[in-house]
């Protein structure tokens, strides 16, 4: 038996593990399909070759002398380069960062992965030190969409996306702090988790904004997803927000129905600074779900300005020394942001932290009534690489700055996110699945049925 | 001409030893600004004495 590059994780591990497939003939696939596609895609900062077919000949070795090898078993995956992998230095997208001694130990998240029989093939692009939506970075070139590769594959963990939405490898791990695995999840056409705040270890991988930062899985369908998290889940010591709570698994409760699930789409806010792609996608969404009660949430413009604030300054926070004594190493973008951001007076930051909790009130009031939102993932499809400005609402606005106005007050309460891509014509664009937080399985099971009817699908790469 | 929080940007860039070449001035500031902007729209919104930031959610 042979890979081809639609084949997902669930199909390779089972092919796996009944002896059909070997590990090393799955990595061997995705090794070359990397080689054949990176030169134009710029996932990839780093190949774990060498480590890739070790671990893959060890699964071999296991599956023939009938041991147990999990339920990801021999399945390739790469991930951001924010997370530590043993032996690299976690350059977090920066040029600062090369100069790190190479990380003794994987990040956790990594080594449950790999617990779980997956096999860990390199570490991906991203925006430097995740301040980013597009998925650019001037120290290794812009990672790109693999629908269409003169644009964006959106950011921060664009490598993630870039190398999932291409297929050279079935699942990816990202983060997102403001909207950081939604955003590029969106523009390259695939199946992007983030979880609730404190769900899955942070442990061992470069910070941006420690109230919001949340590391998800990225996958091309929902089984995979759902598989990669429920490998992930459990506490962790090493990561202080990480929730002490039990594994609660996701994979069996994939196919429930959802006829009996409140659906809503989100109002006001969610429904303005919309291209007509995003308004159609989240029109295709709510249909096929019988949704038609529109349910608004209150402030949430003020929610988005309130993540803004506390991102850039605990951004700034965190890279005061280095803004001090290596300015002229970061992106002149970045640095300039962050140098704002730590300009920024201290009352004005509690006082949007203060904010979060009342608006955190709020949506506990809507969750009362409601399981689940629907909202835009992002405003438009993928942008054009380099491209500066757009016209939102008859408005001329900046690109960066507002590729990510839905996503925000979304993680500012950490709640709950799968991003659905619809596979609209020429381009993909994503939607939100927002439920209550620890209610994963039900953003999972809404994705599902929404993969079973064909209304969310990961598309062939386009570009390729 | 200098604009209004060129002053600012220099007072906090001392306290701070946080250095802003002059190249750099002009896109700090934007960003100042914008930040400043979203900021007062959170400060504009009234919350009760008694509010306290939500430092880790636990929900």
């Amino acid at each position: 038996m042979t890979t081809n590059p639609e084949m997902n994780a669930a199909d390779i591990a089972k092919a796996v593990t009944g002896g059909k497939l070997s590990a090393l003939d799955a990595i061997e696939a995705a090794l070359a399909r990397i080689k054949l596609h990176d030169g134009i895609l710029n996932s990839f900062t780093d190949v774990t070759a060498d480590r890739a077919r070790a671990k893959a000949r060890a699964i071999d070795a296991d599956v023939a002398a009938g041991k147990e090898v999990g339920p990801l078993a021999g399945v390739p995956f790469a991930v951001k380069n924010l997370f530590d992998v043993t032996g690299l230095a976690t350059r977090a997208g920066s040029k600062i960062n090369r100069d790190l001694a190479p990380a003794k130990r994987d990040a956790t998240l990594i080594e449950r992965m790999e617990a779980a029989g997956a096999v860990l093939v390199g570490a991906l692009n991203m925006g430097e030190y995740a301040y980013d939506f597009t998925g650019e970075n001037v120290h290794d070139g812009p990672s790109r969409n693999p629908h269409d590769t003169t644009r964006m594959s959106g950011g921060s963990s664009g490598g993630s996306g870039s190398a999932v939405g291409g297929a050279l490898v079935p699942i990816a791990l990202g983060s997102d702090t403001n909207g950081s695995i939604r955003v590029p999840s969106s523009f390259c056409g695939i199946f992007g988790l983030k979880p609730t705040y404190g769900r899955l270890s942070r442990a061992r991988s470069f910070p941006f904004v420690a109230s919001f930062d949340h590391l998800g899985p990225f996958a091309r369908s929902v089984t995979d997803l759902a598989l990669a998290y429920d490998a992930m889940q459990g506490p962790d010591a090493d990561d202080a927000a990480c929730t002490t709570r039990g594994l609660e698994p996701t994979l069996p409760l994939l196919a429930n129905p959802v006829s009996d699930l409140r659906i809503a789409i989100a109002g006001g806010y969610f429904q303005n600074n919309l291209f007509p792609e995003a308004v159609e996608a989240v029109s295709r969404v709510a249909k096929a779900l019988g949704a038609t009660r529109v349910v608004d949430v209150p402030e949430a413009a003020r929610a988005r300005a309130a993540a803004y604030v506390i991102s850039t300054t605990e951004g700034a926070s965190l890279h005061l020394d280095r803004l001090r004594k290596r300015p002229n190493d970061f992106d002149p973008a970045v640095r300039d942001r962050l140098i704002a951001g730590a300009m920024v007076p201290a009352p004005l930051v509690d006082r949007a932290q203060k904010f979060r909790r009342w608006y955190r009130a709020q949506f506990a009031e809507v969750f009362k009534s409601v399981d689940v939102l629907i909202a835009p993932a992002t405003p438009c499809t993928a942008p054009k690489l380099g491209q500066v400005n757009f016209k939102l609402d008859g408005v001329e606005l900046p690109v960066r700055a507002n590729i990510g106005i839905h996503t925000q007050p979304i993680s500012f309460v950490g709640l709950p996110v799968v991003a659905v891509p619809v596979p609209l014509e020429p381009l993909p664009i994503g939607v939100q699945i927002i439920c209550a937080p620890w209610r994963e399985d039900i953003a999972l099971r809404v994705a599902y049925a929404l993969e079973k009817m064909g209304v969310a699908a990961a598309p062939a790469p386009r570009g390729l | 001409m200098a604009e209004p929080l060129d002053d600012y940007i220099d007072a906090v860039s001392k306290a701070l030893a946080l250095p802003v070449e002059e190249a750099w001035r002009p896109v700090v500031r934007a960003n100042l600004e914008v930040s400043l902007r979203l900021a007062r729209l959170v400060d504009e919104f009234a919350l009760p004495d008694e509010t306290e930031p939500a430092p880790v959610f636990t929900a």
